[in-house]
């Protein structure tokens, strides 16, 4: 049974698996191994709607191909962004990209943090280490943009210097100048350009001392979000006030491929947001 | 209900494969397997278990799926066209039928696989009832009856030197129509129904036809993900791969790239969770284990699966493992292992 190719035929209904062409608009050096691309249509605008939260598996044709979080707000209309370290082939490829240039892209994938209903009125604090900013920031600008909708808003976000912060530029310009919210930034080590604060994510957390009535949303590397969590339930925090998102290797993005099961979910598709009570129902490990 | 003289069968399958793509069990080089018919092909309807199943007709071992082509204007996308002719696949067995239902929950859940849809439409299912089951075959464990197979659009049974076919779908109905020359009408339902008796009573009997799935199930992952048989039972295991590639249900796939030179093909094809590499990510692996691997493939068919699809088993009960695992440490060993495990700690 042949499977013609069928040039642009307009009457090709679309798998999900097929992707479309973005264009990278802008590319910008965040620290020494992040770069955030702002991806368009080749004829301008989003390539699809997205939430807070949601995924895109990106492709470069011949390298390969990932899931990636949408770093942009859905409130951000005229393009998506990436912020991506470079840590593998795809990724280093990626970095080695110009303006201009071509990518692929499908999406959006996953479930998306539930702005729209259990965040809404409620105090929130932001937990991220790393690139673990990435998938929070969309939820951040979303709720800063639609900022009458939530009560507090705190933020805590980590790196291993200063350099290593990404987006500082826009942390210290629009969060920390936005309504009611306050930013607590920190960096691992002592370093002679950084008058803020030093010590981890997690203990930086505890000192803080946060009440109990916010809800929580952390991400991050995983020894950093198994930290933050005791510290939370040392504070007073119990598990379903707590939001995360896991990662794992994924192929489809739809929950057909068989990589992100853990237990009787798919990261992919029943994540990558998830409530950590409904973590502690899933098998320890994989 | 109709039947064709084995001697017509050359014939029968002549007039089909000239009018559609038609897919039968075709012996090769010793072994049976799926492909498409051709004059010179040895068809072959005696042997019970095709060494792979048919599951690479609906869910290819490779596929491609679209081709990138770079232009002076960048990238440019070309889809694959979907199936959009009727096929046959003939002799297909009860058992390879039911995995169709089940890959049906993945690839036909939202969002759709369209190239799986494609397929699965298209097709028209002649089965052929197992005249012998095999001592490695347990259908009935799932509920599977290996003489009567439901699912299938013409059942057919071979009887001596004869074959009878029996429409049971409307598209089966039209096939039979369609194809009538050599077909003769018969009222003979006696000899079907006798050979469905022998079917079932042989299928009784076999020595994995009582296994019992107490114990597994939706729900289950607490009481078996910490099993400390799992260590035991993998410790064996070579991680080849066989028991998911000859699997009828095993579904995990991989997307890769093939450079040819005037693009990129982007092709999707069968991969094995029983590979170190299935879930390496360039930070870390998730599994560093066999015995995660192996007990990842177990639960996900017995355990993870059921949960979440009203409790069907992710198996069907064909044996092909038992038949082709080179260190027999196939499902039935595991559900017996633990199930030995279990009887001893009520006791």
């Amino acid at each position: 049974m042949s499977e013609d190719c069928l040039c642009k035929n307009p009457s090709y209904r679309q798998d999900v698996l097929i992707p479309q062409v973005g264009v990278i608009r802008k590319i910008t050096q965040e620290t020494p191994d992040v770069r955030s691309f702002i991806v368009t249509a080749p004829g301008g605008g989003r390539l699809f709607d997205q939430m807070p939260g949601q995924c895109a598996m990106i492709c470069a044709p011949g390298i390969g191909e990932a899931m990636f979080s949408i770093t942009s707000s859905p409130t951000e209309t005229d393009y998506h962004e990436f912020s991506i370290k470079e840590c593998g082939v795809l990724t280093s490829y990626l970095h080695g990209l110009k303006e201009g240039d071509q990518i692929l892209v499908r999406g959006p994938y996953g479930n998306h943090f539930p702005v729209d209903d259990i965040y809404k009125g409620k105090d929130l604090l932001f937990i991220a280490g790393g690139i673990g900013l990435a998938p929070l920031r969309s939820v951040i600008n979303y709720c800063l943009a639609k900022r009458e909708d939530y009560g507090k808003i705190d933020i805590l976000y980590g790196s291993r210097s200063k350099a290593d912060l990404v987006k500082l530029e826009e942390i210290r310009e629009v969060w920390e100048k936005a309504p009611d919210t306050k930013v607590w930034l920190t960096i691992d080590r002592e370093d002679p350009e950084w008058d803020g604060h030093v010590g981890f994510v997690p203990s930086y957390l505890t000192e803080a001392g946060f009440s109990t009535d916010k809800t929580a949303i952390i991400c991050g590397p995983p020894i950093m979000i198994k930290f933050c969590l005791q510290n939370l339930e040392q504070l007073g925090f119990s598990r379903d006030q707590v939001y995360t998102t896991l990662e794992l290797r994924m192929k489809c993005g739809i929950g057909k491929c068989g990589r992100c099961n853990i237990g009787s979910k798919y990261v992919c598709k029943d994540g990558p947001v998830f409530r950590c009570d409904e973590i502690d129902q899933l098998p320890d490990e994989y | 209900m109709k039947k064709l003289s084995m001697n017509d069968v050359p014939k029968f399958l002549s007039s089909v494969g000239a009018a559609m793509d038609l897919f039968v069990p075709v012996r090769m080089t010793g072994a049976t397997n799926w492909g498409v018919w051709d004059k010179e092909r040895e068809v072959d309807l005696q042997t019970l278990k095709s060494v792979k199943s048919p599951k690479d007709v609906f869910f290819p071992q490779c596929q491609t799926m679209y081709t990138v082509s770079k232009g002076e204007d960048g990238f440019s996308i070309d889809p694959m066209k979907l199936t959009d002719q009727p096929f046959c696949v003939f002799g297909i067995r009860s058992c390879d039928v039911r995995a169709l239902t089940v890959m049906d929950q993945v690839f036909l859940a939202d969002p759709v696989d369209t190239f799986y849809k494609a397929r699965r439409e298209q097709a028209i299912l002649v089965s052929l009832a197992c005249h012998r089951p095999a001592q490695t075959c347990f259908c009935s464990v799932f509920g599977i009856d290996a003489a009567q197979c439901d699912g299938a659009d013409v059942a057919m049974w071979m009887i001596g030197e004869e074959l009878f076919l029996e429409g049971q779908t409307e598209k089966g109905n039209e096939f039979l129509g369609q194809f009538s020359e050599l077909l003769s009408d018969t009222d003979d339902t006696a000899s079907v129904e006798e050979e469905k008796e022998s079917i079932r009573s042989i299928t009784k009997k076999l020595p994995y036809s009582s296994l019992s799935l107490e114990g597994w199930g939706a729900g289950k992952t607490d009481e078996k993900f910490d099993d400390p048989n799992w260590q035991q039972l993998s410790d064996a295991c070579l991680a080849c791969g066989t028991c998911t590639f000859v699997c009828p249900t095993c579904q995990c796939y991989d997307i890769k790239d093939y450079d040819t030179g005037h693009g990129i093909q982007r092709y999707r094809c069968w991969d094995s969770c029983m590979y170190s590499d299935f879930t390496l990510m360039a930070a870390a692996n998730n599994r560093t284990t066999q015995m995660q691997r192996y007990r990842q493939r177990f639960m996900h068919k017995l355990v993870y699966f059921p949960t979440n699809n009203n409790g069907m088993y992710m198996c069907v009960g064909c044996g092909r493992c038992v038949d082709r695992c080179p260190q027999a440490l196939n499902i039935v060993k595991v559900i017996k292992t633990m199930d030995k495990g279990r009887e001893e700690e009520k006791a």
